[in-house]
Order: C-alpha cells, then structure tokens, then sequence
C-alpha cells in the first residue's frame, strides 16, 4: 500500500475545497493534495447551470460551472494537485491519517500535517419525512433531478410537484418548466419558504407556479410509477388538517426539504459535531476541537451563497497552512451563545486575545421584519445589524472588528431583537 | 426427463426449486414480479425465528424449528449474512406471566433449546434500553437474524447454476389439466405446458390452488408496516424485542437487523388488496406507539424509510404444503407467513424430497456447489479492500458512498446468474441506495451501469420493472412534443 506524506490535504474539490487549497497554496504550502470522488473537480456546481452566483466575490452574474472553473483554472495555474475518481474511506483524526480508494491508485494511506474538510452536504430524502405511501419511481431529490436534467439530458417527468421549498426545489420548478414540463405546485410545510427571496420570484412567481405554505403531502400513490400526490394544509403543529387535502394528478414529486452536512468521515475522524449545524465545532479560524482538522463550506454548516463558502474556506485554507508551519497557537477560547431568534451561530469559539475580523453566521429561527440582530458580550453591545427582513432561508452574517475580538473576555451571544 | 414448472420466486419457491435442482428434472420458475423476492420474501422482519411461537405439532412448528437449524450452515454456504443474537419476548402484566410460561412450555414441545423464563432485573442488564415497567419475559438464545431477501437470491443463484431457469414478469392466470395428462398454465406472456406443477405463489397461492381444487383455501393479505432506520454508533437493543403474541400474530418488534439498522414493526392489518404494499399515517402511528412499549424512547427520528409487506395468512392458520388433494402431479406450498422465512430450507427439503420420491426423479451424479460470493467491500479491513482493488481495479470506484459500495459489486450483482436487471434489484443484492441518501447520489450512476451490462437505454431503467421508469424523455424531445 501506498503511503503518502503531504503538508495539507483537502477533502472535497467542491468550491469549498478549491478555496481552501488556493489559499494554503497562496501562503507557501506546496506539499498539497485535493482528494475528489467525482470524475471532475467543481462539487455540486457543475450540475448548478443557472445564474446568480458570484456577485459578492466576482461582482458579476456567473452560472455555477463558470464558478467553479474559475477555481479550478486558478488552482491548475498554480500547480494544485488534484486527484479525482479517489473516494476517502476514513479520516484517523488523532494520527492525521486518512485511507482513501481509487482504481487508478488503488488504496492509499496520506498523512497530513493539516486536513481540511470539504466533503459538502447531500440532501434530505424521502424516507426522512415519514411520509405515507407508496414506494413508486418518479420521487426524487431535486438535486439528482438536478444531475439527470442538467448533467445526463434526461427529463424524470412532466407533471411534476414539488415538496419544500428549499433552493434546489425553487430552481427546478423553474428549469423543468422551460424543459417542457408542468410543475403543479411547490408545497411548504413551514408558513414561510426556506429558500431565497430571489429564487421565489424568479422561479415561482415568474411561471405562475402555486407556492403552497403551511401545506404538505400526506399521501403517495402510485404502484409502479407515481400518479399522484394527496397535499394537506397544516395546522400550527405541523399536522395534517383533515378535510383540507388537495389531490394532485401528477407522475413527479420533488424533494427539496433540507441539506444535511455530510459529516460520516468528521464522525469517524472523532471531531465534535454540533447538533443544530449538524457540522463540525469550530474556533475563528475553522478549526475542529482536533488540533490540524479544519471544516469549511457546506460540510461545516449549509450555506445559501457560494460566495460565502469560497470566504470561508479561503480562511481555513490559510489557518491550515499555518497550522502545517507550527505557526497557529491554540490558547483559550471564548464560547459564541446562540440567544432569541438564532440558530447555530458558527464560529461556535474564538480564540481569546487575537485581533483578527471575525464573521458570526446563523441562520434565524424564523421571519422577523424590520428587526436588528445584536451581538452582546457580558452586558456590553459589541456588534449590532439592522435588517429589513431576517429570514432561515438566508444567512445572517454580522462582523466582529478585530479591536472588538481583541477585547473580548467572556462568552459572546448572537441574538435577534424583533422591533 | 420430467418438466417441472414452479410457479412464486420468492424464499420458499427458491427453496424447493434449489432443492429439486439435484435431480435430472428440466425445471422452469416463474413469478410476475420483475425481480425473484417481489413479494412478502423482501418485506418482512428478516428473523430466523427460535420455534417457541408455532403450536405444537403444527407443520409451522415443526418447520420452523428444522428450518432455524439448517440457518447458520445454509447461510455460510450461500454466503447469506446471518447473526444469532437471541430474542425476548416481553411482558406486563400477570397475564403477560401466564403467556409466556405458555410460550416456555411450547418452546419444550418445539423442541427449542434453551428457552427460559427471565424477570425484570436480568432483562434491564441484558437490555438496558428497554421500559422499565417490564415484568418478565420469556428468553430465546437461538433467535437469529438474516437477510430476507439475500436468502432468496442466493437460493435462487444456486438452483440457477445447476440448471434452473427463471422467467420474470410473467403472471399466471389460469391452470388446466390436459387431455395429454400434462398441466397446462395460461400466463401472462402465453401457455406453458408440464409434467409437474408446484405452487409457491404466496399471496396468490389459495388462487392457484383454487384453480386445481373444489376444496378451497383462503389467503387473508395481512398487511405489515415497518419503520427502518439508519445505522447507529450504538444500537439500543442487541437481541429481538418481542411483545407477547396476539391472534393476529407475533406482534410489534424492536429489532437490530443483520445489517446494523434497527426495525420496528409490523403491524397486522387485512387488506383487500394482495399488491397493496402501501404505507399509511395510521399504520405506521400504530407501529411507532406499540414500539414505545418496548422502547420508550422510540421515535421516527433517523428514519431511513418506511415500507410494508403482505404476510399470506391462510384462514385455518397453518401451513400448507404437499401434494395437492385429488390431483396428480401437483404440489403446493400455501399459506407460507411468519414464520415462512425461518421454514423455507425446511419446506424447500421436505416438498423438494417429496415430489422427487414420487415423482421418480433420479438423482443427479454431480451438484454444483453454491458460488463462493466475495465479502462484501464495506465489512473488508484496509488490507482485503488493497487486495480487491488489486486484482479488480473497479473495486476502486465508489458508486454508493453511504454503505461503500463498488463499481465491482454493482457489476457482479447484475451479472450474477440470476442477476438485478432494475434499481431495486441493484440495491438489494448489493445495498447501494439503502443509505441514509437514498439512492440520491448512486441511483444516476447505478442506471447507467444497468445500461452498459444489460445493453439498454437509459429511458429503458426502471426501478422495480413495469412501468416503473426513472426517466421519460431525452430533454431533447421533451421539448419537441411540447412544440417548441
């Protein structure tokens, strides 16, 4: 068996990890690796053919590929080794050894000095949900309808619903609607979306296609194909109301209820997940409680805009340089409190007496208008946001200055206080 | 020779047909499911159950108890997972107390070994997830774990290696006896004609029999629902936890399976329909509140999928199996549920001998023994997975990333002598798309697998045969037929 030593090693060529690997390599890191399972590097962009990424970072409307390749040209130009087809099968987290597969190379051993972890995040599926029925074809997460659509030129069905109203689902509404097909509905369990504002207009309203809150499918039917959905509207518990059920005669449902961080190597590796992020604990610097082991992107919590995932990981891509050269401390830490109207607040630490910009993201508990996210520390304000809307389908980012975080000396709550 | 036409290719038609697979016989299996296992072989609990449940000197009983004894040999000669873990079945109340002294008198009289009764201090230490308002509860060491539907492939592959031929998708509809003294099947794709019939049709076997016979049977489809959930880094129970039995069977368990997921279930509803392999909100409520019996903190979180199978229940409750009354050349196997599964090497041994004594069959000179299967690449160490990929570099290209599996078993199940030719047969032979995604990640990949070894086209995939299509149209002419 092989056994390779590198400074840093990535998991994950998604954009996240390209990140990562481009800033290591920026800071002097050559000894560096990408491990990839796909055939091409890029992660889940390259089935994302619409627009609308990369306004922040780029200032200009790119589509997914055109994203990603962006990083892979600046990745090739500066010698990045990536290795795709290579499926990582373990992280051993204490002794910085991670086993991986391929045909080419068959099984491989690399030890790092610094592993970040980029691996992204799959979708919820149905079995999820507990919803009642049959178990036809025709159900799908709208991701894989994603990839049959846009990366294998199949269309999966003509008469479609859509369940939650999650981005992927928003955007296939639209991409199977100009692909011929009739989406009936895009239902909601939740009284609101947790998708974009944009993408509502955009890929809903725009194509006079129903959005269905507070509603959500109680029946599947259908023996060997899909022939219809049962859609019930919900009461404040999120059960079924009898009497308001709504037959759809249709031959698809799409699933877009939820992305889960793929975190089963971060387990097995030992780092500390938390369970509102369902992704690793992280200091400021995107460190896991495992001294080396970075997390960045949507392995580490799910992200609405790339442009944030490519911000982040260019930040553990630096830290895990730094850790490689024997250059980042780790001191004490300063815990972050999720208060009113927050949830998962990451970074969950940060390192105590460091006068660096730190950015608290979370996504709020539900919609509040005209509200103000305020950021305390003790009794003392150290932050605050206004926002016109604060809602859980986008990230609420608010920056600590770096003379703010070099004060810092107890625990720092995020909370949202509603006008 | 004799021509032998079996009609069900689930557990127990795999079973007789393996068995009658050693004698000069030209043997035909049929079944309309698109796969062998469509029926109640792949939804039910996968225990190989002790023997304490039957009535004494019932064919259920005694099968049950010769059939759980041929397992552990059966399994490691098939290449079958199979666990012995041990079973409890709990209880209340003193009512519960009398039932399963009952239920340790029976296990006496079955023949089970080691059967006894426990109170609630050593169930706690045995199981220490289990409600604590537990009285007593009977103890079975040999309680075992399989995989249904494994069970039935690997039959299935070794009857097909010593000649057995499988015709899937075809439905019978009608059985007559010949004036050539040969039985004469009407089926879904025309007529089959021969000299020995036998009827292992499951929820349609009181049909078939009906067809041959004036004394007829009754299957009752008894629906079962069942909760499966993901893995976990500890399950809460290590043996089988049943509730003490009732009329309509042997209640709602909490079981790990043979796999490492946990199972709750079934319930027991009669249905009117035998396809009827839908769940419903009520059911899997039903199952979910007499779980918590069991395990108090039972809840649907961690679900992987929800799913029911239909037991066929004959009206008089014991198994049927023999030859058929007042007819010659025909056998038959009804009324084959619970505990079926744990039976079926037995049945498939008893029938199989059976119809071969009378029937003359001479025995073959040499048997082909079963395919010796690969461990699979999720239970090999570091060194059996370099090995793998040594010898076979597409053991290196991970199709299924949430139960590891390869491009090399994907292809080795498709092409194995009765091979998957759907999605659903993939996942069941190698578990791609059993995971926690679904299928999500895998299934695109599997479709185009199927393409290349079975030579079709992507719009030719289906999920489970039939209709069952993934896909509809190229995006091309999707757009074509909508005039654009």
């Amino acid at each position: 068996m092989n056994k390779r030593l590198v400074d840093v090693l990535v998991i994950g060529a998604g954009p996240a990890g390209l990140a990562a690997a481009i800033a290591a390599k920026e800071d002097g890191i050559d000894n560096l690796l990408v491990l990839e399972r796909e055939h091409n590097p890029g992660g889940i962009l390259r089935q994302c053919i619409h627009n609308g990424f990369g306004l922040h970072r780029f200032k200009e409307e790119l589509t997914g590929p055109e994203y990603a390749q962006r990083d892979i040209d600046k990745a090739k130009e500066m010698g990045i080794e990536i290795q795709t087809d290579t499926t990582v099968l373990s992280v051993d987290g204490e002794n910085h050894l991670v086993t991986c597969v391929s045909s080419k190379h068959g099984v491989e051993l690399i030890e790092a000095k610094s592993i970040i972890l980029a691996m992204g995040c799959r979708e919820r599926p149905r079995g999820a949900l507990g919803t009642p029925g049959t178990r036809c074809a025709g159900i799908y997460s709208a991701g894989t309808a994603q990839k049959f659509v846009n990366l294998e030129g199949y269309m999966p069905g003509k008469r479609v619903v859509i369940l939650g109203s999650g981005d992927i689902g928003l955007i296939m509404a639209r991409r199977m609607t100009l692909q011929g097909a009739k989406v009936l509905a895009c239902v909601e369990l939740m009284p609101f979306s947790s998708g974009l504002n944009r993408n509502i207009v955009q890929c809903l309203n725009d194509y006079d296609i129903p959005l269905y809150l507070s509603h959500t499918v109680v029946d599947i039917k259908g023996r060997e194909r899909l022939t219809g959905v049962t859609v019930a509207k919900v009461d404040a518990n999120r059960q079924p109301i009898p009497g308001s059920e709504i037959e759809f005669d249709c031959d698809t449902l799409l699933l877009s209820v939820g992305l889960i961080p793929e975190n089963e190597l971060s387990e097995g590796a030992g780092v500390k997940l938390s369970p509102l992020t369902s992704g690793a604990e992280v200091d400021d610097v995107l460190q896991t409680n495992i001294p080396g082991v970075f997390a960045c992107g949507n392995v580490l919590h799910v992200h609405d805009l790339v442009d944030h995932v490519s911000n982040e990981s260019f930040k553990a891509g630096h830290a895990a340089a730094a850790y490689a050269k024997g250059l980042l401390e780790r001191g004490e830490t300063i815990a972050v409190r999720d208060g009113d109207g927050v949830r998962g607040t990451v970074p969950q630490f940060i390192r105590k007496g460091v006068s660096e910009e730190v950015d608290l993201m979370f996504r709020p508990s539900g919609v509040f208008r005209g509200a103000t996210c305020i950021v305390t520390c003790g009794d003392k304000e150290i932050a605050r946001k206004k926002a016109m809307i604060f809602t859980p389908g986008e990230m609420a980012v608010v920056k600590l200055k770096p003379e703010i975080v070099a004060a810092l000396d107890g625990p720092v709550t995020v909370k949202i206080e509603r006008s | 020779m004799a021509d032998i036409l079996i009609i069900g290719a689930g557990v127990t038609g795999c079973a007789v047909a393996r068995v009658l697979s050693r004698y000069e016989a030209n043997i035909t299996v049929i079944d309309r499911g698109a796969d062998i296992a469509e029926g109640a072989s792949k939804a039910n609990s996968g225990i190989v159950h002790a023997g304490f449940d039957a009535k004494p000197g019932t064919l259920k009983a005694k099968l049950n108890v010769d059939g759980a004894k041929m397992y552990p040999a059966l399994c490691e000669e098939l290449g079958v997972p199979y666990s012995q873990p041990g079973a409890l079945v709990i209880g209340f109340t003193e009512e519960d107390r009398a039932t399963l002294e009952n239920l340790v008198r029976q296990a006496e009289l079955n023949d089970v070994p080691g059967c006894r009764l426990v109170e609630r201090e050593e169930i706690l230490k045995m199981e220490p997830n289990t409600n604590p308002e537990v009285l007593c509860a009977l103890y079975a060491p040999t309680s075992g774990l399989t995989s249904p539907y494994e069970m039935t492939f690997a039959l299935a592959d070794h009857a097909a290696v010593n000649g057995v031929k499988f015709e899937l998708g075809e439905e019978v509809q009608g059985v007559a006896k010949g004036s050539d003294g040969k039985w004469h099947v009407t089926t879904s794709k025309g007529e089959r004609v021969c000299d020995i019939l036998v009827n292992c049709a499951g929820v349609g076997s009181a049909n078939i029999h009906n067809m041959m016979n004036s004394e007829t049977l009754q299957i009752i489809d008894r629906r079962g629902q069942y909760y499966l959930m993901d893995r976990m880094a500890k399950l809460p129970f290590t043996m089988t936890m049943f509730q003490c039995p009732t009329k309509m069977g042997k209640g709602v368990l909490v079981s790990p399976t043979v796999h490492g997921n946990l199972l709750l279930g079934p319930s027991a509803e009669d249905i009117p329909d035998e396809l009827d392999t839908s769940t419903t909100a009520d059911g899997l409520k039903f199952v979910l509140d007499k779980s918590r019996l069991t395990w108090p903190q039972a809840s649907p979180r961690g679900t992987i999928t929800n799913f029911s199978g239909i037991r066929a229940h004959e009206a008089k409750g014991d198994f049927v199996i023999g030859a058929v009354k007042d007819q010659e050349n025909a056998y038959e196997t009804v009324g084959i549920e619970s505990p079926g599964l744990s039976a079926a090497p037995a049945i498939g041994e008893m029938l199989g001998t059976q119809i071969a004594e009378e029937m003359g069959l001479a025995k073959k000179a040499e048997i082909v023994p079963a395919i010796k299967r690969r461990k699979p690449f999720h239970e090999m160490n570091t060194e059996e997975r370099a090995a793998a990929v040594a010898e076979n570099p597409l053991y290196g290209n991970l199709v299924c990333r949430c139960e590891v599996v390869t491009e090399a078993e994907i292809r080795d199940a498709i092409r194995r002598p009765v091979g998957a030719t759907t999605i659903d047969g993939v996942k069941r032979r190698t578990r791609a798309g059993m995971g926690r995604c679904q299928g999500g990640f895998c299934s695109p990949r599997v479709a185009e697998i199927l393409c290349e070894e079975l030579g079709i086209s992507m719009l030719e995939v289906t999920k489970c045969g039939g209709e069952s299509k993934l896909l509809v149209s190229s995006i091309h002419d999707a757009m074509k037929k909508e005039g654009c």
